[in-house]
């Protein structure tokens, strides 16, 4: 009982039918197979990467790939919002480095950690629905309200200090290097279950709130969904809020990662982001996709670099030119997958 | 009355605000340094800052020329910068320690044949298979500047051509590069105005499917304007790379799909496309590097270019978008007529 409202596809009858219909053939609903097929592939490289090196198909492997990624994720799932909205926020990875530096310069400048940390959170959210009302108000194209949003916050940043300063606080350094020790030897940081809690709220809102469905709505057809009466304006101009507050999120989380804030942090982030999103199955012109698949988006980018990096005699322009052709497979499934359904 | 005429024919055509934008940029420059307009002839060369915002914005401008018609058909095309890493790439590859002026000629086509197949590629993607032109061009935008380090192994290839150094360095009174750009924007002028090629670009922008069942060749149209996209791109990457005599395939041509796209919008051509201008996109594109060069010239620190582009970016699409056309409109009629000219738009945007 998801997501009724975008399209007719008999999501009911599925459900009812799937326990009976079992011993025939499961039938996977249509817009369940990107993400599947996502999934598949991530199985599927890792297993490579575990059979082709020793030390790779540790249970640790995996969590470094969350580790190392964290703040992709968080990335990623506030682009997800934006992107099933049938728009797209190309801001998120100058308000990364904003918040990096607004951290770093804060703390130089005797901020206490707390409140700077409320403060950037509030300053990106903010920043997110300032675009977003833009946006709506003034029916300006997200791309190019957005774009200058990337260029504001990216001068913004510089325009703090245009040197790398590092973070030596307290508390920033106890959550950077604190970890939790998992069951058979696996650590994790702090940074990871934020991640991931940050995944399960934007789960539970796309899929059991009233926001969430407006937010399908909108991506499905706009006109329609504000003829309906669903309070699009709104919805529009949150979704935005929600990317800036991902990504005042994620910039934290950064800042934790690199223990630095540096105005050039995260140059192409966004483009990470949307890639991310996009092998996860999530349709650019909006209305179907899933957070879930976002999060595997990010695990398969984050295990192309780890077996680059493994492999050693491949060099780092590979792993761009490995995106390029897995964000291609993808586009044409999903091409392949609509066409099927319509 | 008669003056008013053209003033109402040029707030129709969507270049009043970018023409203000330009003139109050130069005004600027002027009141900071008076010297900024002079220009002087030395060995048959014209040098001033005037020309130099020319030649320097000459390969946004090209690029953005080939960006116009591409988002006239309501497409985007995000991979002209790793195309111009490819095309730099590539040439300077070829022509390497070479100073003979026929391997910069090979090395050039080579760059061209090569960026005309990148074209119909994008082109492929987006009219056959039907995929939405920001994700078409996503994937050569990241794979593109992969395929120009696999091109130059990683390194920063120096060239010592003459014959190469012309193309972005060079002087017929004007600089090449410039007068190669303008050319350009000639030909297109010519042969999109004077025939109906335009209107059939912008035909297949309003609906291509509608177009297609009048008669209208979309598919091929859309196929064509990505191939040119990718060959103003490749010349706008040789153009950087000669002016520089090296080619770096990480620097070459990065973020110039952004400016590229802010010149198109700047000058009043919708992203939803449908119609263009491409006095527009000359506007912008001056706008744009007048906007980097009045940074430099009255001294402001050059982090804060960005702050400014944002500024202007977002001043000139309030002022275009008519929502907000409409919203000032309103203001002004009940209040006092001279309280709100254009100011909302400067607080909409400044630092918050």
């Amino acid at each position: 009982m998801r997501t009724t409202v975008t399209t007719a596809t008999p999501a009911t009858t599925t459900d009812a039918v799937a326990p009976a219909a079992r011993p025939t053939r499961s039938r996977v609903p249509g817009r369940l197979v990107p993400v599947l097929a996502t999934l598949v592939l991530f199985v599927l490289m890792f297993g490579a990467g575990a059979a082709r090196y020793e030390n790779f198909g540790t249970p640790q492997t995996i969590v470094n790939l969350l580790i190392d990624n964290s703040f992709l994720v968080v990335l990623a799932v506030g682009m997800t919002f934006v992107i099933l909205t049938g728009g797209i926020d190309l801001s998120v990875g100058s308000v990364v480095a904003l918040s990096t530096m607004v951290a770093a310069w804060g703390l130089q400048q005797g901020v206490p950690a707390p409140l700077l940390l409320v403060g950037i959170l509030v300053l990106g959210t903010a920043f997110g629905l300032l675009q977003g009302f833009v946006i709506q108000r003034f029916d300006i194209q997200p791309f190019i309200v957005t774009l200058a949003g990337m260029f504001l916050a990216r001068g913004l940043s510089l325009l703090i200090s245009d040197e790398s300063i590092s973070i030596d606080d307290d508390t920033f350094q106890a959550i950077a290097s604190g970890s939790i020790t998992l069951p058979g030897e696996v650590y994790v940081t702090y940074s990871v279950l934020i991640a991931l809690a940050v995944l399960a709220v934007a789960a539970y809102v796309l899929h059991r709130t009233r926001f969430g469905r407006t937010v399908y709505a909108l991506g499905g057809n706009e006109q329609s969904a504000t003829l309906m009466g669903l309070s699009t304006a709104r919805t529009k101009i949150g979704v935005y809020g929600i990317s800036g507050f991902c990504a005042s999120l994620a910039g934290l989380l950064f800042s934790f990662y690199m223990l630095s804030g540096y105005g050039l942090h995260a140059v192409g982030m966004e483009l990470d982001a949307i890639a991310a999103v996009v092998i996860g199955g999530t349709l650019l012109a909006g209305g179907a996709g899933y957070v879930v698949g976002s999060l595997l988006g990010v695990l398969v980018l984050g295990t192309i670099q780890t077996l680059i990096s493994f492999d050693g005699t491949l060099s780092s322009w590979w792993t761009k030119i490995f995106i390029g052709a897995l964000l291609l497979a993808f586009i044409v499934l999903q091409r392949a997958a609509l066409r099927r359904r319509g | 009355m008669s003056t008013a005429t053209p003033l109402a024919r040029l707030r129709t055509s969507g270049l009043l605000w970018p023409l203000v934008a330009l003139a109050a940029l130069l005004a600027v420059n002027v009141a900071a340094r008076p010297s900024f307009v002079s220009v002087t002839v030395r060995d048959g060369h014209l040098y001033g800052s005037l020309v130099d915002i020319l030649r320097n914005g000459a390969p946004t401008l090209l690029v953005a020329l080939g960006m116009t018609l591409v988002i006239a058909t309501r497409g985007i095309d995000l991979s002209v910068g790793a195309i111009a890493a490819i095309a730099g790439a590539v040439a300077c590859t070829y022509i390497g320690a070479s100073g003979d002026a026929g391997a910069a000629v090979v090395g050039m086509l080579l760059a061209l044949l090569l960026c005309a197949v990148l074209g119909v590629w994008n082109g492929f993607l987006v009219s056959v298979l039907g995929i939405q032109p920001i994700i078409a061009t996503l994937v050569l935008m990241t794979a593109g500047r992969g395929l120009a380090m696999l091109v130059t192994d990683g390194q920063i290839i120096t060239v010592n051509n003459e014959a190469y150094s012309q193309v972005g360095a060079g002087f017929l009174v004007l600089p090449v590069s410039i007068l190669i750009s303008l050319g350009v924007f000639a030909a297109l002028a010519v042969l999109t105005r004077r025939t109906a090629l335009g209107l059939l670009v912008e035909s297949v922008g309003i609906n291509p499917e509608a177009s297609r069942l009048a008669g209208v060749r979309s598919r091929t149209i859309v196929w064509t304007v990505y191939v040119f996209a990718a060959l103003c791109a490749c010349v706008a990457g040789l153009m950087i790379t000669s002016n520089v005599n090296s080619t770096n395939a990480n620097s070459v041509g990065l973020w110039i799909e952004l400016d590229a796209i802010l010149a198109v919008v700047i000058g009043g051509t919708s992203l939803a496309g449908g119609r263009f201008s491409l006095a527009g996109t000359l506007v912008g594109a001056l706008v744009i590097q007048t906007l980097t060069t009045t940074v430099y010239n009255v001294g402001i620190p050059p982090q804060t270019i960005q702050v400014f582009k944002a500024a202007v970016v977002i001043a000139v699409c309030l002022m275009q978008a008519p929502k907000f056309r409409a919203l000032l409109v309103r203001r002004r009629t009940p209040a006092a007529p001279a309280a709100a000219t254009p100011a909302p738009a400067t607080s909409e945007a400044g630092p918050r």
